[in-house]
C-alpha cells in the first residue's frame, strides 16, 4: 500500500497517470457544466425575493467553495513537501496556486455583481468579503514568493510556511456570517437541518459545484505536468519523454 | 420570439447576471488555454534540446 503510494507520488508515474486522466476529467466537467447551466439558467424558477438575479449563485457559490477547497489542497500539499520532503507535494502546491487565485477572484467579482442589485453596493467591508479578499492576497503572496525565489526548493519551503499559516483564514471565512452577522446572507446549503433552497434550484447548484471541482482536478493535473517537466527537465526520464513526436506536436 | 427575449432580459438583471457568467467563462477558458499552451511550449523546448544532443 505504502509502496504503491510512493510509486504514484513519484514524478514519472504521476506524469503518466495524469496524461491519461485529465482528458476524462475535462469531459466529465463539460457534461456537468452543460447540465448545471441548463438547470440553473432555464429550468430553475426565478427566486421570489431576488428575481432572476439569484442565478448568479450558480457561479458565485461554486467558485467561493472552490477557492477554499483549493487553498486546503495547496496547504496540504505544501505541508507534505515541507514535513515529509515529498517532491510531488511541492509541485502540486505550486500548481494549485494560480487556480485558487483565479477562483477567488471569480467569487469576489461575481459577488460584487450580485451585491450591486441586491444590496445596492458592489463592496462592503463585511467580515465574509474581507476574509475572502485576504484569501486572494494569500494566493497572490504565495505566487509572488514562487517567482521571487529562484531556488525552487527554497521557494517551496517558504511558500508552504505561508500557506500553512494562512489556513487560519479558512474557518474565519466559513463562520464569518455567523460570528459577525452583517450584510452577507447566511449559509444556504451547509446547514445541519434541511437546506433552505428548493430542489429545482438545488440540483443545478450541486451540478455546477461538481463541474467546478472536476474542472479544478483536470487543470491541476495539466499544471502539475508542466511543473514536473520544469522541475525534472535535466533528468533522463524527461529527456526520454520529449522526442515522442505525437506527444510534443 | 418573446420568450427568448425574456430569457436574455433575466427579469431586468441582464447586465449583472450575464456579466457574472461571461466573467466565469473568461476565467475557465484562461485556465484551460494557459497551461495547455505552456505544456506544449515546454515539450517543444525539451525536444529541441534533446535533438541538439545537449546533455541532460
Amino acid at each position: 500500500m505504502l509502496e504503491g503510494f510512493h510509486k504514484f507520488a513519484s514524478p514519472p508515474h504521476f506524469h503518466a497517470i495524469s496524461r491519461r486522466l485529465s482528458p476524462w476529467l475535462f469531459g466529465v466537467s463539460a457534461v456537468l457544466f452543460a447540465c448545471g447551466l441548463v438547470g440553473g439558467l432555464v429550468l430553475a424558477p426565478a427566486d421570489y425575493q431576488q428575481g432572476d438575479s439569484f442565478r448568479i449563485i450558480y457561479i458565485h457559490v461554486p467558485s467561493a467553495w472552490l477557492s477554499m477547497f483549493v487553498y486546503m489542497v495547496m496547504a496540504g500539499a505544501g505541508a507534505c513537501g515541507l514535513i515529509w520532503k515529498m517532491k510531488m507535494g511541492d509541485i502540486v502546491a505550486r500548481a494549485a496556486a494560480p487556480l485558487g487565485a483565479s477562483f477567488t477572484f471569480l467569487a469576489l467579482a461575481s459577488g460584487a455583481l450580485w451585491g450591486k442589485p441586491m444590496w445596492g453596493t458592489w463592496w462592503v467591508w463585511d467580515a465574509r468579503l474581507t476574509s475572502e479578499l485576504i484569501l486572494l492576497f494569500l494566493y497572490l503572496g504565495y505566487i509572488a514568493l514562487q517567482t521571487a525565489i529562484e531556488d525552487r526548493r527554497a521557494a517551496a519551503r517558504a511558500g508552504a510556511v505561508l500557506a500553512i499559516v494562512g489556513v487560519v483564514n479558512i474557518p474565519i471565512i466559513h463562520y464569518s456570517v455567523e460570528w459577525w452577522s452583517t450584510l452577507h446572507q447566511g449559509a444556504t446549503i451547509t446547514k445541519l437541518d434541511k437546506p433552505s433552497i428548493a430542489t429545482s434550484m438545488l440540483i443545478p447548484l450541486l451540478a455546477m459545484t461538481l463541474a467546478f471541482k472536476t474542472f479544478f482536478a483536470a487543470v491541476l493535473l495539466v499544471r502539475t505536468r508542466c511543473e514536473i517537466l520544469e522541475f525534472e527537465q535535466h533528468t533522463s526520464w524527461v529527456r526520454g519523454l520529449a522526442p515522442d513526436a505525437e506527444f510534443a506536436r | 420570439m418573446s420568450t427568448l427575449a425574456e430569457f436574455f432580459a433575466m427579469g431586468g438583471y441582464a447586465t449583472y447576471v450575464w456579466s457574472a457568467y461571461a466573467l466565469a467563462a473568461v476565467v475557465l477558458v484562461w485556465n484551460v488555454v494557459q497551461p495547455l499552451r505552456r505544456e506544449r511550449r515546454l515539450l517543444r523546448t525539451l525536444t529541441a534540446r534533446t535533438k541538439r544532443g545537449e546533455p541532460a
